[in-house]
């Protein structure tokens, strides 16, 4: 395996520009809305209170953001150093993720200039999931940055500065383990209090075990699905070999997740639900479907090493946790007073904004910083 | 000490499946809330109200709240179609055919909406930043505009769907019924049951109100009755003949009690009020909360292992 380097190619593609026009029209929008109220560009309203901006922005994108998590998990709880030059760059759209996922809450925020208030010991309900899911995403936002660190400063030549930051790396490399468990787990915890409000098909005392199952699961299937797309894209050598292995150990995750989460259901009597053609039903059905198809797939020793049902599998899984959790959000929550949601055209463009600037930012790292292992000259 | 590796993995993923299996008792160690010293509430009797909405115009002023025009073009006429960022109290109408008997199933019913006062509110476990309160000595669930930063957790929490959202401003607040407290800070009582003119609107301690509902309820229907006008300490009584009530007091015991309580003649879920179990939503999800956490003990636990694991894992390789 070749040492990460800097791709050193034009920023300034196509693709880039794109990304740039759907930034800056959300940009005129998000004007909009922080002078006119969040109801003046988005469908939510007070029987959905929450919409993609959550449901999308941060419930599912900080689960894509798992990968950093994920990585280090394995390398450095299990002891698994092979997969050392996964981690760099799962933890490059970690960062990226959880800081977008940061700046989106604010956006959904309504006295988002009182946001502080969180920190303040006499405001912090301890009792509030919210407050526990708040505090531990800020916090692992910084440790992301610390963690990130020396990668920018090797750019910059601070040797001094990263001689010293390896010294105590370690503390937050376990912070960066123990922060998402709780937060991830937590979204899951958030939605019980729901109550009757989320359909029986996702409401179940094992939310917290499922979120952090799906939180894994997203973390190491975005990590082989962005691994073949930089191949496609920026020509990286294949990790294949890396890939495979992961790929070894996803369907005993994975098994233990759909049994729970099936038998959760089944065993509370409500698995009919399922099968009356409700848009509830298909999405409980569309979901499963796409996380058991990737279990098949996997499960056979032949198909880990091909990265054609590789890539295909790992999509299914990013898909299929993705739906879960926008399930669990939005499609599976229904307030019972008449009330619908489907996001606005401009809530929309504010969410693809979002990603579009996560976009420019990998395209400008990946160029400028040492993150991707070097590509083979020709 | 020595820990290995496997055996901290084994520990951790065994404590795992224990919280999982540990959740329904934890559940159950959440003791129900018992009603503040000083407790007081509301009585809406549905076979008492007429309809008129006095108290809905008496809320506003008391409130300082906008009016709102949600059907129709009179100007003169206020009609709030339900709860809003503007309306915080409001009475709603059951119906079925063409409406022939009041307070019977088959004909027509109304009920007055506001916030539940609940002994175990969501909205204030939700709040992470406790701008939403449950006052020690009365019960009154408040709301602090200075430490809301606006996230709506309260709003999804809910089981009644009662606070609202300021959708279309630039600085919003969440709207609901405070029960008047600054009413009853100056030792009145909350504006709509002053208005009531019937007295199906009653203000009270909860305790008596509990009481007063009971004896409601065990009357024999049609025959006359006194009942208690504006507030159960006052001295204005009615004389009316008795309904045909549900045997259910709404409130005594949903979601862990209520201090605003129902009677009616219609059964409550088709007055859309939910169906709810006995124990709080709040008290499931804090039972899972207490057990992951056990207060911040586990975590730093984890953390130190995690911490010892990475240090040897570095040791490893050097």
């Amino acid at each position: 395996m070749t040492a990460p380097a800097p791709l050193n190619k034009t920023i300034y593609t196509w693709n880039f520009k794109a990304c740039a026009v759907i930034a800056g029209l959300a940009g005129l929008f998000l004007l909009w809305r922080f002078f006119f109220g969040i109801g003046s560009v988005s469908n939510m309203n007070d029987g959905y209170p929450w919409g993609i901006w959550i449901a999308y922005d941060v419930v599912v994108g900080t689960a894509l953001a798992c990968g950093g998590y994920a990585m280090a998990l394995l390398v450095y709880v299990f002891n698994k150093g092979e997969y050392h030059p996964l981690v760099r760059p799962a933890l490059m759209t970690s960062l990226f993720g959880y800081t977008l996922a940061g700046i989106s809450v604010m956006i959904d925020l309504g006295r988002y200039w009182q946001a502080y208030n969180i920190f303040l010991p006499w405001h912090s309900n301890l009792h509030s999931v919210m407050f526990e899911v708040a505090v531990c995403i800020g916090t692992y936002v910084m440790v992301l940055w610390v963690e990130f660190a020396p990668t920018i400063l090797e750019k910059y030549k601070a040797e001094q500065l990263r001689v010293r930051l390896n010294r105590v790396i370690f503390v937050f490399i376990a912070l960066g383990i123990l922060l998402p468990t709780m937060h991830q787990s937590s979204l899951g915890t958030m939605m019980l209090m729901a109550g009757y409000k989320l359909s029986p098909l996702w409401r179940t005392g094992f939310l917290p075990l499922l979120f952090l199952l799906t939180a894994l699961l997203m973390g190491y299937a975005i990590v082989m699905v962005e691994s073949f797309i930089c191949q496609a894209w920026f020509k990286t050598p294949s990790e294949m070999p890396l890939l495979s292995k992961i790929a070894e150990f996803i369907p005993w995750l994975l098994g233990v997740y759909l049994l729970i989460r099936l038998e959760s259901v089944n065993l509370a009597g409500n698995l009919a639900l399922a099968f009356n053609g409700s848009l509830q039903g298909n999405m409980f059905l569309l979901e499963n479907a796409l996380l058991i198809a990737a279990f098949v797939i996997l499960v056979q020793p032949k198909n880990r090493v091909r990265s054609k049902m590789l890539f295909l599998a790992s999509s299914a899984i990013v898909l299929g946790a993705a739906l879960y959790r926008i399930d669990t959000y939005i499609i599976g929550f229904d307030p019972g007073t008449g009330w619908r949601y489907f996001p606005s055209v401009p809530e929309l463009v504010i969410t693809l904004g979002v990603v579009a600037t996560e976009g420019m930012a990998y395209m400008w790292v990946v160029n400028k910083l040492a993150v991707l292992p070097k590509a083979e000259h020709a | 000490m020595k820990i290995e590796r496997r055996d901290f993995l084994k520990g951790a993923l065994g404590g795992g499946l224990l919280l999982a299996a540990d959740a329904k008792p934890a559940a159950a160690r959440h003791v129900a809330k018992e009603l503040p010293p000083n407790a007081v509430g509301i009585l809406y009797d549905a076979t008492l109200c007429i309809g008129c909405q006095v108290c809905v115009g008496a809320c506003k002023q008391a409130n300082n709240m906008p009016v709102e025009h949600t059907a129709g073009t009179d100007p003169l006429w206020e009609n709030p179609e339900d709860l809003s960022a503007k309306t915080l109290n409001i009475i709603k109408k059951y119906g079925s055919g063409d409406y022939p008997v009041k307070d019977t199933v088959a004909g027509y019913s109304f009920v007055k909406r506001h916030c539940m006062h609940c002994l175990d509110p969501a909205c204030v476990s939700a709040c992470p930043v406790s701008a939403l309160r449950k006052n020690s000595d009365n019960g009154v669930v408040t709301y602090d505009k200075t430490a809301c930063i606006g996230c709506r957790y309260c709003q999804v929490a809910c089981p009644f769907n009662i606070p609202k959202f300021e959708w279309l401003s630039a600085t919003p607040r969440i709207v609901k019924c405070q029960l008047c407290s600054h009413l009853l800070a100056k030792g009145g009582i909350s504006a709509c049951c002053a208005a009531c003119p019937t007295g199906a609107s009653l203000f009270g301690r909860v305790e008596d109100l509990r009481q007063e509902a009971k004896r409601r309820l065990a009357m024999t229907p049609g025959d006359s009755y006194d009942f208690p006008v504006a507030s159960l300490g006052s001295k204005e009584f009615q004389s009316h003949k008795a309904g045909h009530y549900i045997q259910q007091i709404y409130g005594e015991s949903e979601v862990g009690g209520t201090q605003y309580m129902l009677l009616a003649g219609v059964p409550f879920d088709k007055l859309g009020l939910p169906t709810l179990p006995d124990e709080s939503f709040v008290a499931l999800a804090d039972g899972i909360q207490y057990a992951i956490y056990k207060g911040m003990v586990y975590p730093l636990v984890v953390l130190g292992g995690l911490i010892y694991m990475i240090r040897k894992g570095e040791g490893d390789k050097h």
